[in-house]
């Protein structure tokens, strides 16, 4: 699904030598990263070091304390940046799913097109449908979030995310909360739409889907990008001490 | 470890004793209570049927009035409430200031200053002024205005309950901040604050007693006022407990409604 070398490539994010600090505590210390149309790139990296700050910085969650940030065509950081519109084009997926816990399956994937984009309700309930579809939820639509598992609730969420037709998608760890048996199918939908071509960014502890389904591969260590490239580089024979000690402490926990 | 005392009785052997000494002295109070009391003369002052009976039908239009000024202050409290307690979560300190000392005025006014200034002192800077539903409209601000102040802080409480990510989700979806409040925030933020708002329309229902320093005419009066002058006419309390049962009918069925309304809202 790479989209390759070829010269049409056109970066999707441009991220310029990104800080973030938490008062005192500096998360990100300065990172550069671009990421071209159709790309799907995982980052991986120690909890705590800063990569779900720098997925939550793409669309502007948390206001970064200075670089630049353009993202699906909008400057994120430029003062005026009508950060509404910028978001609508960005999807995100949460940890927690987040889905609005008072409305209905259908409800939370119609809402941002009905109130947002002032799309019909026989229009929004029938693209809503259709992305429940693609997702593989059908015939819950009247239930409320609560009622569906933590995998239902997060393919959910990822319906919610596509139905205002993002360029490009989040996802903040989104299978650590699930029970184990419940990560497949999350992931299989995953999986499904970087094989349609979305631009994903994916802070992920799933080597095995960064392996299949990542274009590339970035390593986080202390607000820093450490180590960046392919599956196979970063993965299978990383170069540096700390990508190394990190992936045999994430595939060999017991040793 | 066991001193040869205490270890003749067991835990619980001892524990049903000291329950059964304190049932005995409990029953012995109140046989030496009743048997002091004047049971005739009680039954004279409170529990007349032939007075009791002669209130009704009146009192009926009593309760429906303690219930309308009840009504129109919650409503009253409840549109002046939701504005202030957004303006105490806003950004802008200025909202958050002017919300404040609203909530810290009303809160720590007596309700029945306010209602006296209402009632009376607006009219005296004001003259000719009328409120629009007459008493009623009157009594909705009197009350409603202290009441404003305990609703905007439930319902502030609320909103800051609803959970970050829902918030943050919403933006994500390109939601306004305007908008996710409308939307997500609010919604849900009611939701979490029902049970306390059934109990603040507890608290209303008793303090619309109040109303009775206002003065009504016979057609507005309330229970309170309306249990007063017919103990007044026929000197004799039977009217205080009419009055009272009939608030207990209110009253009782609503903490009840909060309640099993908190229990709902626990379970989930």
């Amino acid at each position: 699904m790479s989209t390759g070398e070829s010269p049409e490539t056109t970066a999707l994010v441009t991220i310029r030598d990104l800080h973030k600090s938490f008062g005192d505590n500096e998360v990100l210390r300065g990172i550069d990263l671009d990421i071209n149309e159709g790309e799907v790139v995982c980052i991986i990296g120690a909890s705590g070091s800063g990569k779900s700050t720098l997925l939550r910085c793409v669309n502007l969650l948390e206001v970064p304390t200075s670089g630049t940030i353009e993202a699906a065509g909008h400057d994120m950081t430029h003062p005026d940046a009508d950060l509404d519109a910028a978001r609508a084009d960005i999807g995100m997926v949460f940890q927690q799913f987040n889905l609005f816990s008072h409305l209905s399956i259908l409800d939370n994937v119609t809402i941002a097109q009905r109130r947002v984009y002032k799309t019909s309700k026989p229009e929004a309930e029938a693209e809503a449908r259709r992305r429940l579809a693609e997702v593989g939820i059908e015939g819950k639509e009247r239930s409320k979030p609560s009622q569906l598992s933590g995998g239902q609730q997060q393919r959910v969420a990822i319906a919610r995310a596509l139905a205002v037709n993002p360029k490009l998608m989040l996802f903040d760890e989104p299978t650590s909360a699930l029970d184990p048996e419940l990560v497949g199918e999350v992931l299989s939908v995953m999986k499904g739409l970087a094989a349609e071509g979305m631009t994903m960014l994916v802070v992920t502890h799933e080597m095995g889907f960064a392996r299949e389904v990542a274009d590339r591969v970035v390593f986080i260590d202390g607000g820093v990008i450490v180590e960046e490239g392919t599956p196979a580089e970063v993965l299978t024979n990383p170069k540096t001490e700390r990508a190394q000690s990190f992936l045999h402490r994430v595939l060999h926990p017991v040793d | 470890m066991k001193s040869p005392k205490t270890s003749t009785l067991t835990v619980r052997q001892r524990r049903r004793w000291a329950r059964t000494i304190q049932f005995a002295v409990a029953l012995a109070v109140l046989a030496l209570l009743a048997a002091l009391a004047d049971w005739g003369r009680i039954a004279d002052s409170f529990f007349q049927v032939d007075i009791a009976a002669a209130m009704f039908p009146a009192a009926w239009t009593a309760f429906g009035n303690t219930v309308l000024y009840t009504i129109f202050a919650f409503i009253f409290g409840m549109v002046v409430a939701v504005p202030v307690a957004l303006m105490r979560v806003s950004s802008f300190f200025l909202y958050r200031w002017v919300a404040t000392a609203y909530v810290e005025t009303f809160r720590g006014l007596p309700a029945l200053l306010v209602l006296f200034g209402v009632g009376f002192g607006v009219p005296l800077a004001f003259p000719g002024i009328q409120y629009p539903g007459g008493v009623y409209g009157q009594v909705a601000l009197g009350l409603g205005l202290t009441s404003s102040a305990y609703i905007a802080e439930s319902i502030r409480a609320g909103i800051q309950a609803v959970p970050k990510g829902q918030v943050e989700a919403a933006r994500t979806l390109g939601m306004s901040h305007t908008r996710t409040m409308i939307s997500i925030v609010l919604p849900q933020a009611l939701r979490i604050v029902i049970p306390p708002l059934t109990n603040e329309l507890v608290m209303l229902t008793k303090d619309s007693s109040l109303v009775s320093v206002l003065g009504v005419t016979a057609g507005t009066l309330e229970l309170t006022k309306f249990a007063r002058d017919e103990m007044s006419d026929t000197a004799n309390a039977t009217p205080l407990i009419v009055g009272g049962l009939l608030y207990l009918l209110l009253t009782v069925p609503l903490s009840a409604l909060a309640r099993r309304l908190e229990t709902k809202e626990d379970r989930k």
